[in-house]
């Protein structure tokens, strides 16, 4: 996707935070005003396709921004399924998509005891 | 005593400030990292300038806000309430821990959502609720880069597009889908409203700043559909027997707001359904007492949809009950001490009755046809609902059993309405016979780390 989608509203300048923090998403090294949302700092970002849906594989996109849909679940910082909507990014933060149905790591496999 | 207030917006903020000056422990647990709810969402950090962006409505909540924080409520930010009991036991989450506590008293402060769209593409990145795209604005300064199709219904459309023109956004369209005739209809309700006669004005005054920038603008668009693959590439309507595409990577959709009913599903409150607002309605009493269950409150659009001002009036009507049951001295006197409220609440909701008959959402953007997906989550169409009917289905909690619709991580936020009416409209019985989805605790999700440093809490 290459049009810009999403930009931060004109505020007067002496208003506006010169704070940004930078994140990681999906190996990319990105920036946003300090604290905004996750999926505002995303989009901000021009991602727009933040997971794929569990049961089709098709993408998805926040669609309430304010915690009731669920459409907006990411990886953060090793957790899924967090509400990117409800979540205030942070520096060093690190945001992976959710591709479909989560799959387990098994760690140990033995007898059991 | 101990009161627990879960929401920070109008009603909470003002119902927590009252219950505080009459010396009761409060405590508000909300989500967001400020107060303000979603209307006033960002408050205390908007700059002057985003403020003026939104308008004097907005900048209004400055003072209640400043109220609240001065109140000596303690304030939970970024408190998630999980689970809530009958016997008022609250779960919930804050800074990675869980915690209970016991309130002698519980206001449901919890507000409304946006009314779901079920339309085909409407999962499309790309689309999103016009709501949404406020809270965006007001809460991280996040506005569409690109032109942008505005398509539905109601009060927050207008205002939306109204405040995108102040804030430089270009609307490629308005989409409607009232027309002439819905207003017209609706006209005799306005003589109740007359005592609403600013807001009128207001929104009057909001369509024609659309007009006068000659954005193209559709009354009584039908057959809406979002097309695209991996996004949003256009949406196509009907005008005057007409079909149109226009093409956009970015479409907002909006008609009307509910109450979010999460919590008084969760008690097992009853809820009568409203033919007016095509919504469930906890019941409760004008204090907002739920039937049935002993000490806990709803304040705010929770009741019904009415507005900030109306929830300020409730949330002061809740406190006033909240406080004659602590206080049995208070007791006797509450009817009398409400009056002045129950007046200035019947003025705050006097426009409502025209609202809702103009812009009572269209029955096929409720009630989808059989190709469009219902719960998003699943990916449940409304023809496998209708399928499961004639298969014998008789409610939306046996729906999910044929299917998982509504059981996927919104628990049914996001189709629970449309379920209802595609059932109740497949059998033609009436909503209240066709139900509503079981919900259960946990309301959001919790890890099993987060469950694991559970510890009990005091007010």
């Amino acid at each position: 996707m290459n049009t810009v989608l999403f930009r931060t509203v004109q505020t007067d300048r002496s208003e506006a935070s010169a704070q940004t923090v930078s994140f990681d998403f999906e190996g990319r090294q990105l920036h946003a005003p300090k604290g905004i949302t996750v999926a505002a700092a995303l989009m901000q970002n021009q991602v727009l396709h933040f997971r794929d849906s569990p049961v089709s594989g098709q993408p998805r996109a926040p669609y309430c921004q304010m915690g009731v849909c669920f459409e907006c679940l990411v990886q953060i910082n090793g957790v899924q399924n967090r509400q990117s909507c409800m979540t205030t990014i942070e520096e060093g933060m690190v945001i992976r998509m959710q591709q479909g149905q989560t799959t387990f790591t098994v760690i140990q496999t033995g007898e059991e005891q | 005593m101990n009161v627990a207030i879960i929401g920070a917006g109008p009603a909470g903020m003002v119902a927590a400030t009252r219950l505080a000056s009459r010396n009761h422990t409060v405590t508000v647990l909300d989500e967001q990292p400020q107060a303000g709810g979603q209307i006033w969402r960002n408050i205390t950090g908007a700059t002057t300038s985003l403020a003026g962006i939104l308008g004097p409505d907005y900048a209004a909540g400055a003072s209640v806000a400043g109220q609240f924080a001065a109140s000596g409520a303690r304030h939970l930010r970024g408190a998630t309430v999980w689970d809530l009991t009958r016997e008022r036991r609250l779960h919930y989450l804050h800074e990675g821990q869980t915690h209970t506590l016991t309130a002698d008293a519980v206001i449901l402060a919890t507000g409304a959502m946006e009314r779901p769209f079920p339309i085909p593409g409407w999962t499309l990145p790309g689309v999103m609720g016009a709501g949404a795209a406020q809270v965006l604005l007001k809460g991280s300064g996040t506005v569409p880069a690109t032109p942008v199709v505005i398509a539905g219904c109601g009060p927050l459309l207008y205002l939306i597009c109204w405040q995108y023109l102040r804030a430089n956004v270009q609307i490629a369209a308005v989409l409607d889908t009232s027309s002439g005739r819905d207003i017209f209809q609706a006209s005799p309700a306005l003589l109740q409203g007359l005592a609403a006669v600013k807001d009128i004005r207001k929104g009057l005054s909001m369509i024609n700043a659309i007009k006068e920038k000659k954005i193209p603008f559709y009354r009584g668009v039908q057959n809406l559909q979002v097309r695209g693959e991996a996004s949003v590439r256009s949406i196509s309507f009907e005008h005057q027997g007409q079909t149109h595409e226009l093409e956009t990577p970015l479409v907002l959709l909006h008609q009307g707001v509910v109450p979010n009913t999460q919590f008084t599903w969760l008690l097992r409150a009853a809820h009568d359904w409203s033919e007016t607002g095509a919504c469930w309605i906890p019941k409760a009493d004008q204090w907002g007492r739920l039937h049935d269950l002993e000490g806990i409150y709803l304040a705010g659009d929770g009741q019904s949809i009415a507005g900030a001002q109306a929830a300020v009036t409730r949330g002061e009507l809740a406190a006033m009950a909240v406080d004659a049951q602590l206080n049995p001295a208070q007791a006797a006197s509450l009817d009398s001490r409400s009056q002045p409220l129950l007046s200035r609440l019947k003025k705050d909701m006097a426009l409502r009755p025209f609202l809702d008959a103009a812009y009572m959402p269209k029955r096929e953007n409720r009630i989808p046809q059989d190709d469009t997906i219902v719960c998003r989550c699943e990916e449940v169409t409304a023809g496998q609902i209708r399928e499961f009917v004639r298969q014998g289905c008789m409610g939306p909690n046996q729906a999910k059993s044929f299917s998982r619709c509504g059981m996927g991580p919104c628990q049914g936020r996001m189709c629970g309405l449309t379920v209802t009416e595609v059932i109740a409209d497949q059998l033609q019985i009436a909503q209240e016979q066709a139900g509503y989805y079981r919900i259960r605790a946990p309301l959001k999700p919790v890890t099993l780390a987060e469950l694991a440093g559970a510890s009990d809490s005091e007010f």
